[in-house]
């Protein structure tokens, strides 16, 4: 991209830009000096971060710390969260699909991992963790395709609330069936693997730390795919069919196939987390996979800011973590947590970190480009 | 043009002895264009559309030639935009055939309908509008790639080899309908004007042959119809076939080849410009006719 020479015109557009940024707060105008560092400082950067995020538990920050419960364990369920937050992001923040029944895909993973790797289940077919996880993911992602199949050609609220009952319907069956333990649940599921030098398990009830750390890693990963898959074809037909569907259509986006497509890409994440949740625990039964956390996992979308990585993985942290933090409330911290919800989207409505409006990214990305050129 | 698409625009999925001379980049406008002599790109063959008991469309036959720019006029309510919608799969006529290519259009879905060839734009805009001007000219092109989840998953060469393809052609044709400098706004915060440009642009982004315009002067000033009229002679020069719709009738005489009118759903004339304008019946269907007259 070599279009720029610099006129009266373009300085003008500059300075709308500029005009732009200050209007839409904070959040951009960060955005927008990040993008003018210069490459290798953008690196070292992100690899501080990376680092920070690592070492968390280990360096307990003396604000951030959770002094009721165990900060280590509260780091896993935040990132956890974060993991899908990111996969029910794909769903509705690209595709613009409403999915109140994520926790159905999220108890698919577990309850798969839970049956190959339990000894105790139905199946008792005791698999090793790194095993069931894909399988975890596959049948996620097919139950994806089942429920978006016959689905997807509903919108807006008429497929909210099917996907709403797809998630009860996963639970009861889970609490009616007895091959998935019914109510009491299954026990005895692999942990993942990996011993130390003493001979002590790595991933231990007692060693929460790396779990944190696999979440972690996993997360990296995931949010690699994502972005590739976000500045492609496939982003751009999902983000099409978020701004005008019919439109999309009529410019060639097969948007039922790409609808699916979000659904079983979501799935697939709300399986692994799920196979991720089941590890960490060693048992599983209903009561974890209540209607509420779809809820709360849409909530944490919408609070980060719909459609923005970044954002959502906020959202999902701010969700998860709050209520820790302030266990010292005791019965109050539901309310303070509630207040605190209401307080942001009274005043960001559209996110902590809202949607990306690239013109700016876009922008300085040209002017680097020509300069590199 | 990229070659890659001029390759794409074969007929590969229909049959291959279509004969047709080396096409000759749209037609001499001297010579005026018969359905009998030149090729029919796209045929309405006796197309009549129902809602219930309203007839919108009511046994039309018409054909858009190769190379031409067709226009297609009539008060409100004719059933214009209908008409678009039957050619773009957004309805399935009751009864009647719609051939692009001599193919029928049939059951075919909308997405493929526009991948076979046949693009639009829209009377009220309907762009993608947080996302930027490229990016919603992108969107186009990428109905004419086929980069699968995976290789977008992974950025595999083809992956790469689309998206650098997508890009550099959905600047050019910003840069070819004027509003380059604005490839990085979102859609929504360009002005008016160039949001129909914008339109026409996406559309074109898809490869197609014929491009449907549904009223792209609505709203503009005469000098922004006069740079309209230019750039629709610019699209038909670059070998696509144009079919508008529009009220301007300054505008259509001036740049059509062709005109069919339509009224109350039927076909009332079909010719040449200067005849369209003394046509009786085109006369009486925009003015009315006087009691005694009928």
């Amino acid at each position: 991209m070599t279009t720029s020479n610099g006129g009266p015109r373009q300085r003008m557009n500059q300075r709308l830009r500029g005009y732009d940024d200050r209007r839409a707060g904070w959040a951009r105008s960060i955005r927008t000096r990040w993008h003018a560092l210069p490459r290798p400082v953008r690196w070292l950067g992100l690899l501080a971060l990376v680092v920070v995020l690592y070492l968390l538990p280990i360096i307990q920050p003396p604000i951030l710390t959770t002094p009721d419960s165990d900060f280590g364990s509260v780091l896993f369920d935040a990132a956890l969260f974060a993991l899908v937050a990111i996969g029910l992001n794909v769903v509705i923040g690209m595709a613009g699909l409403l999915d109140l029944g994520y926790v159905g895909f999220y108890a698919v993973g577990a309850y798969s991992v839970a049956v190959f790797g339990s000894p105790n289940s139905s199946l008792g077919t005791g698999y090793p963790w790194l095993v069931c996880v894909p399988i975890a993911i596959a049948l996620s992602m097919l139950a994806g395709v089942i429920l978006g199949g016959p689905t997807l050609r509903l919108r807006g609220d008429y497929l909210a609330i099917v996907t709403l009952g797809f998630g009860e319907i996963v639970r009861l069956t889970a609490v009616n069936s007895n091959a998935l333990g019914a109510a009491a649940g299954i026990t005895g599921i692999p942990h993942p693997p990996g011993k130390r030098p003493d001979g002590t398990d790595i991933f231990s009830i007692l060693n929460i730390n790396a779990f944190y750390w696999l979440a972690l890693t996993v997360i990296f990963i995931v949010v690699f795919g994502v972005r590739n898959l976000e500045n492609s074809r496939v982003g751009r037909s999902w983000l099409a069919i978020r701004e005008d569907e019919d439109a999309a259509e009529l410019m060639g986006v097969p948007t039922f196939r790409f609808k699916l497509w979000a659904f079983a890409i979501g799935a697939a994440i709300g399986g692994l987390s799920g196979s991720l949740f089941a590890g960490r625990q060693g048992f599983i039964n209903p009561d974890s996979f209540l209607l509420q956390f779809s809820i709360l996992f849409v909530a944490a979308v919408v609070l980060g800011g719909a459609g923005n990585l970044l954002g959502v993985v906020t959202g999902a942290v701010v969700i998860a973590y709050l209520p820790e933090r302030f266990r010292g409330f005791a019965d109050y911290r539901i309310f303070v947590f509630g207040l605190a919800l209401i307080i942001v989207m009274i005043f960001r409505p559209q996110g902590i970190i809202p949607n990306r409006r690239r013109a700016t990214e876009l922008a300085v990305r040209t002017e680097e480009v020509a300069e590199g050129a | 043009m990229p070659e890659h698409y001029a390759a794409d625009n074969e007929p590969a999925d229909s049959e291959p002895g279509t004969d047709e001379p080396t096409p000759d980049i749209g037609p001499d406008p001297g010579t005026p264009v018969g359905t009998d002599l030149a090729k029919a790109l796209l045929e309405l063959d006796d197309v009549t559309l129902r809602f219930g008991g309203v007839t919108a469309l009511d046994g039309v036959s018409l054909n858009i030639n190769e190379g031409e720019i067709l226009g297609l006029i009539g008060p409100n309510g004719a059933g214009k935009t209908t008409c678009f919608n039957v050619m773009t799969g957004v309805y399935q006529p009751t009864s009647g055939d719609v051939r692009f290519r001599g193919v029928r259009l049939g059951r075919r879905q909308r997405f493929q309908i526009t991948r076979l060839g046949i693009a639009r734009t829209f009377q009220n805009i309907r762009l993608f509008p947080e996302m930027t001007a490229l990016e919603n000219v992108m969107v186009g092109a990428d109905a004419r790639h086929n980069t699968s989840v995976v290789g977008a998953l992974l950025r595999l060469p083809r992956h790469r080899r689309e998206e650098r393809e997508g890009r550099d052609r959905a600047l050019e044709l910003l840069r070819f309908v004027g509003i380059e400098r604005r490839a990085d706004e979102a859609a929504r915060n360009l002005p008016y004007g160039d949001q129909r440009r914008l339109e026409i642009a996406r559309a074109m982004a898809t490869g197609p042959q014929l491009l449907c315009l549904d009223e792209p002067a609505a709203g503009f000033n005469p000098s922004e119809k006069s740079a309209l009229m230019d750039l629709i002679r610019k699209i038909r020069d670059q070998g696509y076939t144009v079919l508008l719709i529009e009220h301007d009738m300054r505008l259509v005489m001036g740049v059509t080849d062709r005109i069919v009118v339509l009224e109350f759903g039927r076909k009332i004339a079909e010719g040449l410009p200067e005849d369209i304008r003394t046509n009786p019946a085109v006369i009486a269907a925009y003015l009315g006719v006087p009691d005694d007259a009928a």
